[in-house]
């Protein structure tokens, strides 16, 4: 019954649709329009682009009132600020030249929209006007290639020269969850490979019992970090991509099935100092506003209300891995040293989990 | 052959307008395919758009267009979700973009445009229409398969393209698309020989190189770039169809899924990722410069005035296409690469804004001065204008290896990417249609509707893309079923209404299009032979085609084909067959 509704509904439309076109052919005929753009209708579009133009700026403006809040805030690695910097600096640039363009390009057909005797301006080439608009993004582009490749380079260089010996960890990604390794007191991290993954031993990383380094190894599933501490990752994944992303810090790195990759950076911020940082506090207080909306209509279906939110830092899979990849994620928690040190005394050791045959 | 062979040729209903030989034909059967993948893949995006806004509420459309399976009860499932992200890519970028737009505008105007009576090779162009139109219909045949279709995005990256215990998708679903695909590449290859093969050898005479339109220019390139780039593509599926099919350890190494070791060992997704973007990123260009080039065809036309620079336009699309080969590391700064190639493909990648840049400013100045028309096609080209710079611009951030870090994979692409080459193409499309249906089906589109078109979709394509910058910057990832497994996402569910609202609005706005469309080939105003009053061959032939195009003569050329509102001559425009007058000297040269 419902789809004979929906086809009346689909040819009712279609009649009336047809009976429209009726109306604008009798119209057009008696105002002897054709569907050429005359004097009229380039008034009337030349307008339009005025008020386009307006709409776009007040929008645009509107978003950056608006969506600022949402923002990611405050970067808590100490790659983080040069990495805001050159994003404000490529924003600077972006900005004026996108208010620019878009100004004279509509400006421009506001104002010179036609009229029948008008004649254009037969103008078709200055070699000095199109070399100011080579030469100025040439120039504008050279100094942001050098910022980028000088923050590119300081950020994935893994030799840490002069510096303290970086923490190792293994982030280790599956269809859909994160496992930490942390190296231990040899911060060597225990060879391993996917063909070793025994569940019935609770070997789930297929760590290498034979290398020695491995029994010191502390596997958690959470990532507790020391602040100050360069951290040097170690990625592997078991199955597909996926990607560990971990927007505080201003982190990405794919990880791929079959090899390991790395990222290294310093946090710089406690997860108790950022939950204090002025940014995080409005951006959590607005998110429980609407938490508290959204448990109303929860409770009034009889579901469970939701918990109130506290900020931690996050690593999130960006990488398409399938069903869940929506919710892939693992807490990272940023402790003073002490704390860390508390902490990881409280987490098993590798040794300890997997068994080993003939022990 | 004589131009009386084509008269006299006999014809049946099948020779004539299904295996079809004569461009005119073929481009239209490109097109109306093309517009209806286009309404697949749109709709498909709206389908999903709601499922972000309103996460898992019911809706009765999904279980109507879905059915059980892919969205139960009305709610959409994550798997299906996956499925209509894939599929609405693949189908926007190759078929709607690239064969729909190409294969349109490519087939009608190259012979045209030139001063030729056909392709090069009629027959060819023929397969070529028919090969895509198999693949259209596998592409749409894989939505049916019992476990899904594709899924693991358009990209298809391995291992999860492979593994059919990693997603449903990737078992027949993923199959029928790569023979799809394949298919689709060999009528692409087809296709683009044909048109580079036409440009260099049918030009009639005296339609020098630097006499052809831009438009053709852009057809041409593009053919180039599409003959360099598209067969890596094809080896890259090849040799992901042994790894699927036969075994092999191209891609894949070291797995354990579902409580077992897969056998693969050596091979690595990063070699994939190479191959696919070795063509994904000419792909960028293959759909973008042939809108451009219709843009500077109807700027040109309706502003009554030449395009600025023709020479520097040329040099850009050269540029474009030389860069567009060399750049295609950038999507993968953080896949793993030794990161020195990072700073390599960083340097190439923002190369790319100077000739970009080049070309946005030679459209508005050509404006400037001019005696705008506005009909819909220019409005069209326009909005172009506009988005190809909005979308470029953030290029400059992602195009930069060390703000990629952050920025990658996350909305902020999808926003880039779609106002730059999504939005920027479709609008370039839809100027083509609105400027050549004249030329096409002998009839006017109704401009008023026109009009309406295009101010709804230009207010909600700004309204869809631009909030998305933020979710993106926000560190919202793509492909993200839903927001809400993350409380701190939960200030994103807004901007997501307004992103959804707008693009149902926009998508309604298509309608108004397709009504004037397939009323207009019927029910419109007869066209006259040259309507927007245009320089260029193709307005020199009768309304009513004719094999051959031309009765008498191929023209001959005497001027380059932007003569418009030169001094000396009492119209406004000098159409290229128009021999110079004494003492008249070319311009641009």
């Amino acid at each position: 019954m419902t789809v004979f509704l929906y086809i009346v509904v689909a040819l009712l439309i279609a009649i009336s649709l047809w009976q429209l076109s009726k109306v604008v052919k009798i119209y057009k005929a008696s105002k002897a329009d054709t569907d050429v753009a005359n004097n009229q209708d380039n008034k009337q579009q030349g307008g339009l682009m005025l008020v386009y133009l307006i709409f776009l700026f007040v929008f645009t403006f509107y978003g950056f009132y608006a969506w600022n809040e949402v923002l990611l805030g405050t970067p808590a690695s100490a790659h983080g600020p040069n990495y805001d910097l050159l994003m404000n600096v490529s924003w600077a640039i972006i900005f004026p030249v996108f208010f620019l363009v878009q100004f004279l390009l509509h400006f421009f057909a506001y104002k010179y929209q036609g009229k029948a005797g008008n004649k254009a301006l037969y103008y078709s080439d200055n070699m000095k006007l199109e070399m100011v608009w080579t030469v100025i993004p040439v120039i504008v582009l050279t100094g942001l290639i050098l910022f980028g490749l000088f923050s590119w380079n300081d950020i994935m260089s893994y030799d840490f020269e002069g510096e303290e010996e970086p923490m190792v960890v293994e982030l280790y990604a599956q269809q859909f969850n994160w496992t930490a390794r942390y190296a231990g007191h040899d911060n060597t991290l225990g060879e391993a490979n996917v063909r070793l993954i025994d569940y019935d031993a609770v070997n789930t990383l297929g760590l290498d019992t034979s290398d020695k380094n491995y029994a010191d190894d502390v596997i958690t599933k959470e990532l507790h970090l020391p602040v100050g501490k360069r951290v040097h990752f170690k990625i592997r994944s078991q199955d597909v991509l996926h990607s560990a992303y971990m927007p505080h810090f201003r982190a990405q790195m794919n990880c791929v099935p079959g090899m390991v990759t790395e990222f290294s950076f310093i946090p710089t911020m406690t997860t108790a100092e950022m939950r204090k940082d002025e940014k995080i506090v409005a951006k959590v207080k607005r998110i429980n506003e609407i938490r508290v909306e959204n448990s109303k209509k929860l409770v009034a279906k009889g579901e469970e209300a939701l918990e109130p939110y506290e900020f931690d830092y996050l690593l999130l899979c960006n990488k398409i891995c399938g069903k869940s990849h929506y919710n892939m994620q693992m807490k990272i928690v940023v402790d003073t040293p002490e704390d860390y040190a508390t902490w990881m005394k409280t987490q098993q050791k590798a040794k300890d989990i997997i068994t080993v045959a003939g022990n | 052959m004589s131009q009386d062979d084509h008269g006299h040729h006999k014809e049946t209903f099948i020779t004539k307008y299904i295996f079809s030989i004569d461009h005119k034909m073929i481009s239209k059967q490109y097109l109306i395919t093309g517009i209806i993948m286009g309404i697949i893949g749109i709709a498909m995006s709206m389908l999903f758009r709601l499922q972000l806004a309103w996460p898992e509420e019911p809706f009765k459309i999904m279980e109507i267009l879905l059915g059980d399976r892919m969205a139960p009860g009305g709610v959409l499932d994550a798997d299906s979700y996956l499925a209509l992200v894939t599929i609405h890519g693949t189908i926007m970028v190759f078929f709607v973009l690239t064969a729909g737009l190409s294969g349109t505008f490519s087939n009608l105007l190259i012979p045209l445009q030139i001063g030729a009576r056909d392709m090069a090779s009629g027959f060819l162009n023929m397969v070529s229409y028919w090969l895509f139109f198999v693949s259209s219909i596998i592409m749409v045949i894989s939505l049916f398969v019992e476990a899904g279709p594709a899924s693991a995005g358009w990209t298809i990256y391995p291992p999860l393209s492979v593994l059919p215990q990693a997603i449903p998708g990737s078992g027949m679903g993923m199959t029928l698309w790569l023979v799809s695909m394949a298919i689709f590449i060999a009528s692409s290859l087809l296709g683009s020989l044909n048109y580079i093969v036409t440009v260099i050898n049918l030009r009639t005479k005296g339609m020098s190189m630097t006499r052809l339109p831009l438009t053709i220019w852009t057809f041409f390139v593009t053919a180039i770039i599409g003959v360099v780039s598209f067969p890596v593509l094809f080896s890259a599926a090849l040799l992901l169809i042994m790894d699927r099919s036969f075994g092999t350890s191209f891609y894949l190494s070291d797995i354990f899924i579902n409580g077992e070791v897969l056998h693969y060992q050596g091979g690595s997704p990063v070699l994939f990722e190479h191959l696919f973007w070795f063509l994904g990123h000419p792909e960028v260009y293959i759909v973008l410069l042939p809108a451009l080039g219709i843009t500077s065809e109807v700027i040109a036309t309706n502003s009554r005035k030449p395009i600025f620079g023709y020479r520097a336009m040329i040099a850009s699309i050269l540029a474009i296409a030389f860069l567009s080969c060399i750049v295609w590391g950038h999507h993968m700064f953080i896949s793993g690469m030794n990161p020195f190639l990072g700073s390599v493909f960083t340097f190439t990648t923002l190369l790319i804004a100077i000739p970009s840049a080049v070309k946005a400013f030679n459209y508005i100045t050509t404006l400037w001065k001019g005696n705008l028309q506005f009909n819909p096609a220019m409005l069209f080209s326009i909005g172009l204008v506009s988005t190809f710079v909005s979308g470029g611009l953030t290029g400059i951030i992602l195009g930069d290896s060390t703000l990629d870090i952050n920025v990658h994979d996350t909305m902020f692409v999808v926003a880039h990417f779609h106002l730059v080459m999504g939005v920027t193409a479709v609008y370039g499309f839809l100027a083509g249609v609105y400027h050549w249906f004249p030329k096409m089906f002998g009839r006017m589109m109704s401009k008023k509707l026109g009009y309406l078109h295009f101010w709804i979709t230009a207010v909600g394509a700004y309204g869809v893309f631009y909030p998305m910058h933020f979710t993106g910057l926000a560190g919202l990832p793509r492909r993200y079923y839903n927001n809400t497994s993350f409380p701190i996402f939960d200030d994103l569910t807004d901007i997501n209404v307004i992103i959804t609202i707008f693009a149902i609005i926009t998508g309604l706005g298509q309608f108004i299009f397709l009504y004037n469309f397939f009323n207009s080939i019927f029910n419109g105003e007869k066209a006259p032979q040259n309507p927007w009053r245009s320089n260029t061959l193709e307005w020199t032939t009768p309304v009513e085609h004719i094999h051959g195009n031309w009765p008498g003569d191929i023209p001959e050329v005497h001027r380059w084909s932007y003569d418009y509102s030169k001094p000396g001559h009492d119209d406004d425009f000098v159409p290229q067959n128009v021999p110079m007058k004494d003492g008249e000297v070319e311009l641009h040269h």
